[in-house]
């Protein structure tokens, strides 16, 4: 046991002397959300929060996901691609055969995939008011550093995960899991406070929302 | 004079009382015009504001003493000063804690949510906001600080400015920012006051503007005292002023 | 783990180098003003200097606007954004006045998710255990995210004495470390710097320290982000130590939270085999379910967004992902001081988004250096003279730093009344100076003549009979009014007061309701 901690579990405690209230005595958490007219709008608004933030995104159906991967890995110019070991093989089938290079995630170290192009990962939700997709680091997105290094990420976002709000999104999260919520690609206002794509993440950020 | 309005006890504040008695005269003016009665509690002097801004509370409790003793006995006090009423509403509650008097706190409490700035009583109180005023001048507001984010007084001054016959009132850029008055701010800090008061000048002069037209007249004096020395060609005037104003009396 | 109430004030023990034993009917010690803000200048000294700098001035109007424009579009959206305050504010209020119980929980949960916790009573403290924790994995680098905890403690100097080079990471940290500059915003460090001078300092410095910048660099935004993407990556792909902050610390589930903009934080948390978080013990958060309110509040208050572009959040170490060496230090360093007061412990609510900056007229003016510390603009202004005391130049000239115009408190998204805070620390420099300076003397005079109203109608007679003899009589005989009359002019008084108009127009009595009068000294007695 450190003295320092107790020191300081003294001095604070000494320090709330004057408090009379129990913990937690504020009641629940207050959960301040709005609701979207339908599910319909709130998907809308969050296809339109994602295209805001200068990221691409396109809609469509269960069957067109292998197309739609395929067409924005050949948009940008992708010519290789990291795969999370849970994804859903139907989304990248056939992009062999357009000449991309599928590397299967097998402990790549941080400079193996720094030579890669790209990363194809599902997500866990996706927010509609704030235009925000969310990682869990499921076996279907992959540990954090393959959504990180390469520089063009193509995130695939169901319908059913798409949540209104904040406070909605985080009863679908699992708090001991490692999270990642990611709202458009890289950007600065370091300069000038003037928002500035693309720094250290990945540039090139492409959603497609599946239903 | 008819009488069918309030009584109202017109505060003065000791700013305008010395240095400002146009402020409080065109307001004694306007409330009589509009029927209120006024009186003036002679007795009464300052709300203790420049103490208790300065660290000075300890000087600054026996004024909120004295404030409540004043004025204690009316319905309706009425200031023509955002700044001041922001004293007395939101600090006069904190000072009379300090001073450890439960009586004092409670007297506060039951007294001062009735101390209203000049726009909140008319409007509020006496539901007008034509006041049959007439000023035939480009004009410009500039809302003070305490009467916008303390009292949040809103649009209530420029619904009785656009109510004003002949007037020509136009948007001040940038209203909302602090002029670099700030009572004790002013004095510790005179450097940056002035830089603040130097943009605010620059923005009123922008509009056009001949008359800028505030609820404080500190907030005036430093910028028209800006404006002045600039020679700018505006001059500065107290909201009762140009309320108060008619064709037979004009300001 | 958990500590019975008798073992509180308990002295250490054998250990070196703490600060005064804190018993609990004793004050928690404050902050130690670190060695760069040390004989610092009051506020107004060296506000006078920057307002001269004419490139800073221009550089500051343009950042603040633009991010106050942002701001205000994206908090308009929300509709219950004063219910979100006031939850914001709730969250914080429920952590400090129930720290301990929070402090012990977080830990309990982290320690239970594999993160190792430490405990620093100050910075001194804080740096030894970092410095000892990267000596110890044999590291001479570690890449940084932007944490102001670190800033505080001066983390960079400490690890650059015992030889480890610290990349700051992020762009506005990057430039201010490569620029040899200090930082003068919470958010944006760099705010004071232009595009053509961060151009400079890149094309001067970059090669020093690692990759040059490309020759053709351009003062473009997007270039020179991209120059600062070349520089980091290969620090970022070969650092075995990062060293980050916390937004927040959630204590029902051990969770750290970062919230950042370019990636560079996710870099700095993911790719090194050793994480050290250096947070400060008010970062605490109650619950997971919090962040919910949290999350909300932040982006937008801060860079004016709807949500920022990167969150991190990691509970302990993840296997299989990310750094599998975790570690936590939990700083004090003077904030017991500040919670002690149950008026200025609201300052801790502070959540670092600077929206109380880029809204401060006094700060686009003035600029951050003149504050004295990492901590600038008007939270500065509160949370410096508390962490340090009111014994310094600056720290005691903060509290005046403000025009008490109130537009912190607005824009504040935990609701810290900032003017009543400095009001309330004004009162304390005037207590400590037990009453000895000119301005008191001068305060105790007004203030005997305002105690009664005769007294103020003498003043006022010598006031305005003074004025239309010399002329030019002005209120400069206020005491320290001087500096006024130095760029305005200066009104004279009027020939007649408001109350002698009354008299003359109204007659001596209140009014009609006759109150308000005791039929005496209604002329001259006092003259």
């Amino acid at each position: 046991m450190s003295t320092a901690r107790e020191e300081i579990l003294g001095r604070l405690r000494a320090a709330t002397a004057d408090v009379s209230t129990p913990v937690g005595h504020r009641g629940e958490v207050p959960v301040i959300q709005e609701e979207g007219e339908s599910e319909q709008a709130t998907v809308e608004l969050f296809v339109e929060n994602v295209a805001d933030y200068r990221a691409e995104v396109v809609r469509c159906g269960p069957d067109e996901v292998a197309a739609a991967v395929a067409d924005a890995l050949r948009r940008r110019g992708s010519r290789s691609v990291v795969v999370p070991s849970g994804l859903d093989a139907s989304w990248v089938a056939g992009l062999a055969e357009d000449g991309v290079e599928l590397r299967p995630d097998s402990a790549l170290t941080a400079d193996q995939l720094d030579e890669v192009a790209a990363v194809v990962t599902a997500c866990r939700v996706g927010i509609a008011t704030t235009g925000t997709i969310v990682l869990d680091h499921a076996d279907d997105q992959g540990r954090r550093a393959l959504s990180l290094v390469p520089d063009h990420h193509v995130c695939v976002v169901g319908v059913d995960q798409v949540v209104h709000d904040v406070p909605q999104s985080l009863g679908r999260l699992d708090a001991t899991r490692p999270m990642t919520w990611i709202s458009g690609p890289s950007a600065t206002s370091d300069i000038e406070l003037d928002r500035v794509e693309g720094v250290h993440g990945p540039r090139n950020l492409d959603v497609i929302v599946v239903g | 004079m008819t009488s069918q309005g309030p009584t109202v006890a017109i505060f003065a504040t000791c700013f305008n009382d010395t240095m400002w008695p146009e402020a409080p005269r065109a307001t004694v003016t306007l409330l009589e015009r509009l029927g209120c009665t006024v009186v003036f509690p002679r007795e009464q002097t300052c709300c203790g504001q420049m103490f208790t801004n300065t660290g000075y509370a300890d000087e600054a409790v026996p004024l909120v003493r004295k404030f409540v003793d004043v004025f204690e006995r009316y319905e309706h006090v009425v200031a023509p000063s955002g700044s001041c009423v922001g004293s007395v509403r939101d600090q006069h509650a904190m000072l009379a804690r300090r001073s450890g008097d439960g009586g004092l706190v409670t007297a506060v409490e039951e007294l001062t949510p009735r101390v209203l700035e000049l726009s909140e009583f008319v409007v509020d109180v006496l539901g007008r906001t034509d006041v049959g005023a007439y000023f035939p001048h480009r004009v410009t507001y500039h809302p003070t600080c305490h009467s916008l984010r303390m009292l949040h007084v809103g649009d209530r001054p420029l619904r009785l400015l656009r109510e004003v016959r002949g007037i020509d009132l136009v948007d001040l850029p940038n209203a909302t920012e602090c002029c670099g008055f700030g009572g004790t701010f002013a004095v510790k800090n005179a450097d940056t006051s002035i830089a603040m008061g130097s943009d605010k000048a620059r923005h009123v002069r922008e509009t056009g503007a001949e008359v800028l037209v505030a609820g404080d007249n500190s907030c005036l004096s430093h910028i028209g005292g800006i404006l002045g020395r600039q020679r700018s060609g505006v001059r500065t005037l107290h909201l009762a002023q140009i309320l108060a104003s008619t064709e037979e009396d004009p300001a | 783990m958990s500590t019975s109430p008798a073992d509180h004030g308990a002295p250490p023990t054998g250990d070196v180098g703490a600060g005064p034993t804190a018993y609990p009917d004793e004050p928690a010690p404050l902050q130690r003003t670190s060695a760069t803000f040390l004989g610092m200048p009051s506020f107004q000294t060296a506000a006078k200097a920057a307002l001269a700098d004419t490139q800073q001035r221009r550089n500051l109007a343009h950042a603040t606007a633009t991010i106050r424009g942002k701001r205000a579009a994206v908090v308009a959206e929300v509709e219950a954004w004063e219910e979100l305050r006031v939850a914001g504010a709730a969250a914080k209020d429920e952590v400090l006045h129930h720290l301990p119980h929070y402090l012990e929980q977080l830990e309990e949960n982290l320690t239970a998710r594999g993160a190792t916790v430490h405990w620093a009573r100050d910075a001194e403290e804080a740096n030894r255990i970092v410095v000892g924790l990267v000596q110890e994995r044999d590291a001479d680098e570690v890449v940084k995210v932007k944490s102001m905890a670190t800033q505080e403690i001066e983390l960079n100097e400490a690890l650059e004495a015992a030889g480890i080079h610290a990349w700051e990471t992020d762009l506005a940290e990057l430039i201010v470390q490569l620029g040899h500059d200090r930082p003068s915003h919470i958010l944006v460090p760099a705010i004071h710097r232009n595009r053509a001078e961060i151009r400079e300092i890149f094309l001067r410095e970059m090669g020093e320290v690692g990759r040059p910048a490309p020759e053709d660099l351009s003062d473009e935004p997007a270039r020179l982000a991209e120059a600062a993407r070349l520089h980091l990556r290969e620090k970022f792909l070969r650092a075995k130590v990062a060293v980050s902050g916390a937004n927040f610390a959630v204590a029902d589930t051990g969770t750290l939270v970062v919230v950042e903009s370019e990636g560079n934080g996710r870099m700095c948390l993911t790719l090194p085999e050793t994480l050290i978080s250096v947070v400060g013990v008010e970062k605490v958060l109650p619950t997971f379910a919090d962040l919910g309110t949290m999350l909300q509040l932040l982006p937008r208050s801060s860079t004016g967004e709807r949500m920022n572009p990167y969150t991190s959040m990691w509970t302990g170490v993840h296997a299989g992902d990310g750094p599998q060496d975790v570690h936590v230090v939990l700083v004090d360093n003077g904030r017991s001081h500040v919670l002690a007061d149950p008026v200025g412990r609201d300052a801790l609510r502070c959540i670092r988004c600077s929206a109380c900056l880029n809204v401060c007229p006094v700060y686009e003016r003035a600029g951050g250096h003149a504050y004295g510390s990492v901590y600038p603009g008007p939270i500065g202004a509160v949370l410096n003279p508390q962490l340090r005391g009111t014994g310094s130049d600056v720290d005691k000239s903060l509290p005046y730093a403000s025009s008490l115009c109130g537009a912190c408190f607005e824009a504040c998204p935990v609701r810290i009344d900032i003017p009543a805070l400095l009001v309330h620390l004004r009162t304390q420099v005037v207590d400590e100076a037990s009453g000895r300076s000119v301005e008191a003397l001068g305060m105790k005079a007004a203030a005997w003549t305002f105690a009664d109203h005769r007294r103020l109608e003498a003043a006022q007679r010598a006031a305005t009979v003074g004025g239309r003899l010399l002329g030019d009589r002005t209120i400069r005989t206020v005491p320290g009014l001087g500096a006024w009359a130095q760029a305005r002019d200066v009104p004279t008084p009027p020939k007649e007061t408001f109350r002698q108009w009354w008299r003359r127009t109204h007659g001596d009595g209140a009014g009609t309701d006759g109150t308000g009068t005791d039929g005496t000294g209604t002329d001259g007695r006092t003259a």
